[in-house]
């Protein structure tokens, strides 16, 4: 079966609905790009998936091997976060918080799949650096290695190039097709669909009744 | 004016109270750099207000130990703000503020209506300000209060991470399954235990100071979290022990003088931070 199953959903928040039975399903390796206007629902549906918050109607299933457990999330920055006084390698590290359990400390082995994670980002110099003085796509790379610390399979991304300026979001988005190319699916909510189409392979488009896939 | 302290060392009052303000400022400073991140910089104020509120109706009710209430309303205030007040339709700010000038004008009415003590000036002046009290804390109050600061300052550091990841994205967190609501419950409850704890050292209205002007110090000189945090925890006891031992010295309002010292701590901090930014 598909990775993501979304049947009959109707999502929204205390009781009023903002999606209205939606479907949609989402195989291994797909590059979802679901597009639509402020206010369809997009983030929410993100946030269903996460299990942040429970769908008014239907539901969404998982299946081929992927579990709610095996998906980071790149979610938009919030201003206090810009500012915020943490090392890179902090940030990145405290993606693994989610196997850690009762445990509370990192191992030897997580911190160097950290660095690792940063690599794979392109910011491996970037470890020892304070996160606030970092530029807008720089900061958007660490939050993409600490998701990738939290899970391998999926990313689910939140309009990741708002806020950079058009170079660094189309190396940020080089990035994303070379983590896609890797086999890991991606589910990117965008505004701009001129730079992510290329890497789409469905588009979802939200407002109205349904969702054409 | 060594000999001055060493004279007041002989009594065991001013060592209790030492020992008590350093443990408790440093509990304070260490959950301040969350709350401060997290937007919270005015829960400890408003936690205070109802600790106050509580201990005006312990006091009504002649408890021995006025602790037994105050704490368990202190802690389910602390839980009410921090996890249900965003169901509750009222902002986080608006609901602190709510509950806090509520707490305070009860506390106050109450202790009016049905006066237990023959100065009731000085009761609310003491509790508000906590002119004295911490000098003369019993035995007993010592170790209880030592005991939970220990305990909270424990579990800190077995939380770090945790900490960490919940105050730098609650989102995340919450997405990552790592179980982010019961630890953000620990963490009420363990901010309302400080709050409680630090209205003995400095009084219900200062409290805020002991939160603050640690962290914001450290967070102007800092780069990383661990940093701040331990520049943080240094700064809060090197301000509570100066303070402390300055009001013995001086004759002066403990809380008040420790808050004192805090503010200049803070400013030298500031001018340190902007020396070497570059800005002077």
């Amino acid at each position: 079966m598909a990775q993501i199953l979304g049947e009959n959903l109707t999502l929204g928040y205390e009781g009023k609905a903002v999606v209205r039975r939606l479907n949609f399903t989402v195989e291994a390796g797909d590059c979802l790009c679901i597009v639509g206007e402020n206010g369809s629902g997009k983030t929410t549906l993100l946030r269903t998936m996460l299990g942040l918050q429970p769908p008014l109607e239907g539901r969404i299933r998982f299946g081929d091997g992927l579990t709610r457990r095996d998906m980071g999330y790149l979610p938009q920055q919030t201003e206090g976060q810009r500012h915020f006084p943490a090392l890179v390698k902090e940030i990145v590290e405290s993606g693994f918080q989610g196997r850690c359990g009762l445990r509370p400390f990192y191992t030897r082995a997580e911190k160097a799949e950290a660095r690792r994670m940063l690599q794979k980002v392109g910011a491996a110099d970037l470890a020892g650096r304070c996160y606030r003085e970092l530029s807008g796509g720089q900061q958007q790379r660490v939050l993409l290695a600490r998701a990738l610390c939290a899970a391998r399979k999926a990313l689910l991304l939140d309009e990741p190039v708002t806020g950079l300026d058009p170079k660094a979001a189309e190396s940020l988005y080089a990035l994303i097709r070379d983590l896609h190319a890797q086999g890991i699916t991606i589910l990117m909510i965008t505004h701009d669909l001129g730079p992510a189409l290329p890497l789409a392979t469905r588009v979802l488009t939200m407002g109205g009744e349904g969702g054409a896939v | 004016m060594i000999a001055t302290l060493q004279y007041y060392w002989t009594f065991p009052f001013v060592r209790y109270a030492l020992a008590v303000g350093v443990l408790i400022a440093l509990c304070a400073s260490l959950f301040g750099v969350t709350l401060v991140l997290k937007g919270f910089s005015y829960l400890g104020d408003g936690l205070s207000h109802v600790a106050f509120g509580a201990m005006s109706v312990a006091t009504v009710l002649r408890f021995t130990d006025s602790m037994l209430l105050v704490l368990p309303v202190t802690v389910l205030a602390a839980v009410l703000l921090l996890r249900g007040g965003r169901r509750a339709g009222i902002r986080g700010d608006a609901a602190i503020g709510m509950l806090s000038v509520g707490a305070l004008a009860l506390g106050y009415l109450v202790t009016n209506l049905f006066s237990a003590g023959p100065n009731l000036a000085g009761d609310v002046c003491s509790t508000l300000f906590g002119s004295t009290s911490i000098l003369t804390l019993t035995r007993g109050e010592v170790w209880l209060c030592a005991g939970l600061a220990a305990a909270t300052v424990g579990l800190f550091l077995l939380l770090y991470h945790k900490i960490f990841a919940l105050t730098f994205d609650e989102t995340f967190a919450r997405a990552s399954g790592m179980g982010a609501g019961r630890w953000q419950l620990l963490l009420a409850v363990l901010i309302a235990v400080i709050v409680v704890l630090a209205m003995y050292l400095v009084g219900s209205l200062l409290i805020s100071a002991l939160v603050l002007f640690p962290a914001l110090a450290a967070m102007g000189v800092c780069r990383s979290f661990l940093g701040v945090t331990v520049c943080a925890a240094v700064f809060a006891v090197v301000c509570a022990a100066g303070g402390i031992l300055l009001a013995v010295l001086a004759g002066t309002p403990v809380g008040a003088t420790i808050v004192a010292v805090n503010m200049a701590g803070f400013a030298l901090f500031r001018l340190a931070g902007a020396v070497r930014g570059g800005v002077l």
